[in-house]
């Protein structure tokens, strides 16, 4: 029988992601990827995988997936989360584990993330990776294109995701230590390419402001509510490219900041970009947080890049061994409800 | 050379914008630019998107720096042809019955024209490809004879069905696939527009030209089914067919 994840329950929107679909853009096909790939890289990294290949993204409600395989080590990394272990399908209840670490699961086992706190995404990486043919050249779910990850859409109950590996490698389990993956409130974005559709005020608006991210934010782009920022004549452009991070406002004044699943091109001015240092922490903000912007130069923002991208590559280092009497501790203090709902990952570090 | 601005669209990508309007020539520079710049392919050159009137140059600025990537953009600039390449002519059936054409009747009433007007005007010009975007495969192509010039719908679809032809400014789009509209649908196409197994995946590409040629139901049906078979072929003509946008 070949090794797969099954599917229980999807959670609200489980796709398969990578670090998206470069190079096709000029076709209509929009990038997508992870929405924060730090996250996506740690979780890789903690079962040894290529840093961008490809894991389950999971956006505010996690699955319930059942391992059929021999066994199969799997990685959280993200936003918070209850995680538990259940012994089998029918079983009601099971062991909490903390996130940001690996777990070994057997044949029959089950897996199941609730929902998840301080954060919009938490990953899930398996040890070997997904059996999944790239389209396109990456294994990312574009839902609007219906193109890539499992047949281009959002996972359903009993979907079979392949595995590569029938059985996990012996080897002892690891977190993640000194990574920090918590959402920021402030965003660094530089001003343009249509900020000659704004007036000054309308600019300092923007960067002076509270915008709070509203319902309707999804994978394409964040919705954000606060002081309406006025156009200098129209709203309407003709068409032209959408760069990630850009911060285009249509006519009602209430800017969108365009994420992963961004349309390749739009018709509306965008008043700032977010710096590309920025947007893994962009895409882990939850509806409900509020967020602000920071203009800043070319220069600082190319400096920030190589920061983010020497930290990123830098990952493994944050992969350390998980100590037994940690895991003993964790299922034993949840087990008896000396503590409850979402462990914070570094709480008993 | 051609009058052009470079924006910053942050930190790893410029728009050279060659004007703001629709207009074939300045289309003609945007896809001159694009083909010389992955000609040239410097290191640290991500992807270009070439849109109706300016180029999106996505780069790595650690690899590329972005004064690097002005000078050669501006050293292809001095001597950039705006004449249009000769693109490849498409004849695209096209089956405006209205039994598909959900505006049909709608975009008669609002632009005076009776339907078989409509269709003849619509189908007897021949369509410049602009860009593809939005959606993989989805071609936005100009321009529409001036009477068939509509703003958007007020209230847009929340779906059309996949091939659908809509019209609106003075644009007209091939959509591939199912999605949520607000342009004026008037026609539909059995054409296998976008195919993410091919080599190229998009049946067309920007500097094309597409003439629509009117089907019935009947036959608009028995070409659809070949194309989900996967046995329609439409091969592109090289020859200038008559008069081009």
């Amino acid at each position: 029988m070949n090794p797969r994840l099954r599917v229980l329950a999807p959670g609200l929107l489980t796709t398969v992601q990578d670090l998206g679909r470069v190079g096709y853009q000029h076709l209509g096909v929009a990038v997508s990827g992870a929405l924060d790939p730090v996250s996506l890289c740690a979780a890789n990294a903690l079962v040894g995988n290529a840093p961008g290949a490809g894991a389950l993204e999971i956006a505010y409600l996690g699955p319930t997936l059942v391992i059929e395989a021999e066994s199969t080590r799997l990685a959280f990394a993200g936003a918070n989360a209850a995680i538990e272990i259940l012994p089998n399908e029918t079983a009601k209840f099971g062991n909490r584990i903390q996130n940001m670490r690996t777990i070994l699961l057997r044949r029959g086992e089950v897996v199941r993330v609730g929902s998840l706190s301080d954060g919009a995404v938490m990953y899930v990486a398996v040890e070997g990776g997904f059996e999944i043919e790239p389209v396109l050249g990456s294994v990312s779910t574009y839902i609007r294109g219906r193109i890539g990850g499992w047949h281009g859409r959002a996972l359903v109950a009993d979907d079979r995701l392949p595995l590569r590996r029938n059985s996990a490698t012996p080897r002892a389990e690891s977190r993640l230590q000194g990574l920090n993956l918590d959402p920021k409130a402030r965003f660094r974005a530089i001003i343009g390419p249509q900020s000659h559709y704004f007036s000054k005020a309308a600019i300092n608006t923007f960067f002076d402001s509270e915008y709070v991210v509203c319902a309707g934010s999804d994978r394409m782009g964040m919705r954000l509510e606060g002081p309406k920022i006025a156009h200098v004549g129209g709203f309407n452009i003709v068409s032209d490219g959408i760069a990630p991070g850009s911060v285009q406002v249509p006519g009602n004044g209430q800017p969108i900041v365009l994420l992963a699943d961004r349309q390749t091109t739009g018709g509306y001015p965008k008043i700032a970009t977010v710096i590309s240092a920025d947007l893994p922490a962009l895409g882990r903000v939850p509806i409900g947080r509020k967020i602000s912007f920071e203009e800043v130069t070319l220069e600082e923002a190319q400096r920030l890049r190589r920061e983010r991208l020497v930290a990123t590559d830098r990952i493994c280092d944050c992969v350390v061994p998980l100590e037994e009497s940690e895991v003993d501790v964790t299922a034993h203090l949840l087990s008896s409800n000396l503590i409850s709902g979402a462990v914070d990952a570094h709480a008993l570090t | 050379m051609s009058n052009y601005k470079v924006l910053l669209a942050g930190d790893t990508a410029l728009v050279v914008e060659f004007g703001d309007s629709i207009d074939p020539q300045l289309s003609a520079k945007v896809l001159s630019l694009a083909r010389r710049l992955n000609e040239l392919r410097p290191e640290g050159l991500v992807e270009t998107v070439p849109t109706i009137r300016s180029l999106i140059v996505y780069y790595e600025p650690l690899v590329l720096s972005t004064a690097a990537l002005e000078r050669q953009i501006s050293e292809l600039m001095q001597d950039l042809q705006g004449t249009e390449q000769p693109g490849r002519i498409w004849q695209l059936p096209a089956c405006y019955d209205a039994r598909v054409a959900l505006d049909l009747a709608d975009v008669a009433a609002r632009t005076g024209l009776s339907q078989a007007q409509l269709v003849e005007r619509h189908s007897s010009v021949t369509y410049h490809v602009y860009m593809l975007g939005f959606l993989p495969g989805l071609a936005y192509l100009g321009d529409v004879p001036r009477e068939l010039v509509l703003p958007r719908r007020e209230n847009p679809r929340p779906s059309i069905p996949a091939g659908s032809i809509g019209i609106a400014s003075s644009m007209t789009c091939l959509y591939p696939m199912e999605t949520p509209c607000g342009w004026h649908i008037i026609a539909r196409s059995p054409a296998p527009l976008w195919d993410q197994r091919s080599e190229t995946g998009a049946l067309l590409a920007p500097g094309d030209h597409v003439r629509f040629e009117p089907v019935s139901l009947r036959e608009y049906e028995g070409l659809l089914t070949r194309t989900k078979e996967g046995s329609l072929r439409i091969e592109p003509h090289h020859e200038p067919l008559g008069a081009t946008a």
